[in-house]
C-alpha cells in the first residue's frame, strides 16, 4: 500500500494491516506525520506535534506486535485534546495561563491508551479551557474546518474533530461540557461520543465545569468509536465521580437490525433558526430509521428551551471555582512586575485568561455571590432536576432520542465572535445531555451546501450500547462517513 | 435586575481577582447584561418543591483504602513553580 494512503484508513483497517505485518506502526506514524507536514499549516488542528516521541512509541508498539500481544489500539497514532495531562509534554488548554505547563503525571485516559501502546502524535487545539463553540477562543490560533478553510471546525474540541476529519490522526479524545465533542464532530463530518457522565475518568482532565465535563472519542466511524471507548471507559478511584459500572465490549452492540427499538424525536429539537439543509438531513435520517425497522415516535421535552440558561449559570459557576487555582504561584503564568501579592494575582489572571474565560469567571462569580445564589445557582440546579426527570420519563417509553446535533453547518470564522449569545446557541441541542448526564453521539448524516450535517443520538444513562447499535445501523445504510474533505 | 452596573463589574472583577481596564469593564458590562437577560427566562419555570441537582448521577462518596501510595517527588512537584528558592516555592509577602 502506498504510504500516502495510510492516514486515510480507519482504526480497524490499520489494525488488520498491522496485525498481518503488511505495515509497521513506524510506517503508519511516519505516514501520518507526513500528512501533518503537508496540510497542518492550513488546518492548524495541533497545538503541538511530537515527532520524536511518536516514532519512539511506534517502535515500541512494533515490538509488542511482533511479540504477539497487541491490544486493539497498539501502534495506532492518535491525538489528545490539549486539556488532558500528558507527563513531560506541555498541556496548555490553549491558554496563555498554561502555555509552559508540563504536567508531572498522565491523565487516566492517557495512561489507559499508553497501556495499549498507542502512539501520541500530538495535542489538539481547543477553545481556551474548553470554553467556546468554534475554537476561535484558542489563545494561540483558530483551527480551520477541513471542509472549508474559511469556516470554523466547531468547538471546543475543534482541533480533535478537524484532525480526524483531515486524517492527521486515526482518532482523538475530546471533552464535552455542553457539546464540545458532538458539535465539532458534526461540523467536521466525523463521529463523536460524549459518554454517560462518570463512565470515563476525568482524572487529569483540566477541570472546567466538573459536574458536566466528560471525555470521549472522536473517530472516523462508529466501529472505531466503540474500539476507543472500550479502551478508555472504566472505574477510576482517582476520580470521585467515576461510575463503578460494568463495562461491556461496545463493539458487541454493532449490528444492523433495529426492529423492536422505539426512537423518540423531540419536537422541541427542531429549533427556530435551524438551517433547512440540517432539518432536511435530520428528517431523512429519521425516515431511514423507520425503514431499518425502528419505530420513530414524536415526543415532547418541554423544558428544552431552558437548558441553555441552566447551562450558562451552572457551567460558569463551576468554572469560576475551578479556575480560582490559577494564581501564578504553583505553576502557570506568573506576573513578576506587580508591586504586591494582590496586584500580582490580578495581573496574572488579567493577562493569562482570554475574553471568554474571563466572561465565564465573572458570570459564575456573579451567580454564586451573596444575594444572587438562590435566584441563579440554586434556581438553575432545580431546573436541572426538571430537565433530568423529563429525559428519564421520555426513556420510559423510548430507547433513544434523535435530533440534529447542531442547528447549523459550520459557520465562517468571525461570524459569531462579537456576540457571545449567538455563539452559545450553537450548543442548544447538545447541552441538555450534559445537564442530564446522559450519553450522546454525533454521526455524519448528510451534506448541506458541501458541508457536513451531524445527527445526534441520545441514550439513557449507561445506554451507550443502544446508541452504538442505532449509529452503526445508520452508518451501514449510508456512506456519509466515507466522505473526506479534499485537502 | 438584569442590567449590571460598571461598579458591580468592578466589584466582581475584584472578587475573582482579574485585572480589568475601564474599557474591559464597559465591554463586560454590556455582554454580562445581555447574557443575564437571556438567563432570566428561568424565572418562568415553576420550581416549587423541586430539589436541586448537583450531579446528574447518584454518587456515593468514594473513599480509597488508607494505604500509603507513591506520590510525586520534590523536583517533579516544584518543576512548574514560577519562582523557587531551595526546596520552596517563593511567594510575595502576604503581610507587608
Amino acid at each position: 500500500m502506498d504510504g500516502s494512503a495510510l492516514p486515510f484508513l480507519t482504526i480497524q483497517e490499520a489494525r488488520s494491516r498491522l496485525d498481518s505485518r503488511e505495515i509497521s506502526s513506524v510506517d503508519l506514524t511516519k505516514a501520518v506525520l507526513g500528512r501533518i507536514e503537508q496540510i497542518e499549516d492550513s488546518v492548524k488542528a495541533f497545538v503541538s506535534v511530537n515527532e520524536e516521541l511518536a516514532i519512539e512509541q511506534a517502535d515500541l508498539a512494533d515490538k509488542r506486535i511482533a511479540a504477539g500481544n497487541a491490544a486493539p489500539l497498539t501502534g495506532i497514532p492518535m491525538q489528545l485534546k490539549d486539556n488532558m495531562a500528558t507527563r513531560g509534554i506541555a498541556t496548555t488548554c490553549s491558554s496563555r495561563m498554561l502555555e509552559d505547563y508540563i504536567p508531572p503525571y498522565d491523565a487516566t485516559v492517557t495512561q489507559k491508551l499508553y497501556e495499549q501502546s498507542a502512539v501520541l502524535i500530538g495535542k489538539g487545539n481547543l477553545d481556551e479551557f474548553a470554553m467556546g463553540s468554534s475554537t476561535e477562543n484558542s489563545a494561540f490560533f483558530p483551527t480551520r474546518n477541513p471542509w472549508d478553510l474559511d469556516r470554523v471546525p466547531g468547538g471546543s474540541s475543534g482541533g480533535p474533530a478537524a484532525a480526524v476529519a483531515a486524517s492527521e490522526c486515526f482518532y482523538s479524545l475530546g471533552s464535552d461540557t455542553g457539546g464540545s465533542i458532538r458539535q465539532p464532530a458534526s461540523l467536521c463530518g466525523v463521529v463523536g461520543l460524549k459518554p454517560t457522565y462518570g463512565l470515563v475518568s476525568r482524572y487529569g482532565l483540566v477541570a472546567f465545569a466538573s459536574s458536566l465535563d466528560q471525555i470521549g472519542p472522536i473517530t472516523k466511524d462508529v466501529t472505531d468509536c466503540a474500539l476507543v471507548l472500550n479502551a478508555i471507559a472504566g472505574y477510576d478511584p482517582r476520580d470521585s465521580t467515576s461510575l463503578n459500572a460494568e463495562i461491556p465490549d461496545y463493539t458487541g452492540s454493532l449490528g444492523r437490525d433495529l426492529s423492536g427499538l422505539r426512537i423518540g424525536v423531540p419536537t422541541e429539537y427542531f429549533v427556530e433558526g435551524m438551517e433547512p439543509g440540517v432539518e432536511d438531513a435530520t428528517r431523512k435520517s429519521i425516515e431511514l430509521l423507520d425503514r431499518l425497522g425502528a419505530e420513530t415516535v414524536e415526543i415532547s421535552l418541554p423544558h428544552t428551551s431552558y437548558a441553555l440558561a441552566v447551562y450558562y449559570i451552572l457551567a460558569p459557576s463551576e468554572c469560576s471555582a475551578n479556575l480560582a487555582r490559577y494564581d501564578g504561584v504553583k505553576y502557570g503564568l506568573s506576573d513578576r512586575d506587580a508591586e504586591t501579592m494582590w496586584d500580582a494575582l490580578e495581573q496574572t489572571r488579567g493577562k493569562g485568561f482570554g475574553p471568554e474565560v474571563k466572561r465565564r469567571i465573572m458570570l459564575g462569580t456573579y451567580a454564586l455571590s451573596a444575594g444572587y445564589y438562590d435566584a441563579f445557582y440554586l434556581k438553575a440546579q432545580r431546573v436541572r432536576t426538571i430537565i433530568r426527570r423529563e429525559f428519564e420519563q421520555a426513556f420510559e417509553s423510548v430507547d433513544a432520542i434523535v435530533s440534529a446535533t447542531s442547528p447549523t453547518v459550520a459557520f465562517e470564522l468571525g461570524a459569531k465572535t462579537s456576540d457571545p449569545v449567538q455563539m452559545y446557541l450553537s450548543d442548544v441541542l447538545t447541552l441538555p445531555a450534559n445537564i442530564a448526564g446522559i450519553p450522546g453521539m454525533s454521526i455524519p448524516a448528510g451534506m448541506s451546501d458541501g458541508l457536513p450535517v451531524g445527527l445526534q443520538i441520545l441514550g439513557k444513562a449507561l445506554g451507550e450500547q443502544t446508541i452504538f447499535k442505532i449509529a452503526h445501523a445508520l452508518e451501514q445504510a449510508t456512506d456519509w462517513h466515507t466522505l473526506r474533505p479534499s485537502l | 435586575m438584569n442590567q449590571i452596573s460598571s461598579d458591580e463589574v468592578r466589584h466582581l472583577a475584584l472578587l475573582c481577582r482579574v485585572a480589568m481596564s475601564d474599557d474591559d469593564v464597559e465591554v463586560m458590562r454590556g455582554q454580562m447584561s445581555d447574557i443575564l437577560g437571556n438567563i432570566s427566562i428561568l424565572n418562568q419555570v415553576d420550581t416549587e418543591g423541586v430539589e436541586p441537582t448537583g450531579h446528574s448521577v447518584d454518587l456515593v462518596s468514594v473513599m480509597r483504602d488508607d494505604e500509603v501510595q507513591p506520590s510525586l517527588g520534590l523536583e517533579e512537584t516544584l518543576a512548574n513553580a514560577p519562582t523557587r528558592e531551595g526546596d520552596f516555592i517563593r511567594v510575595r509577602a502576604v503581610l507587608e
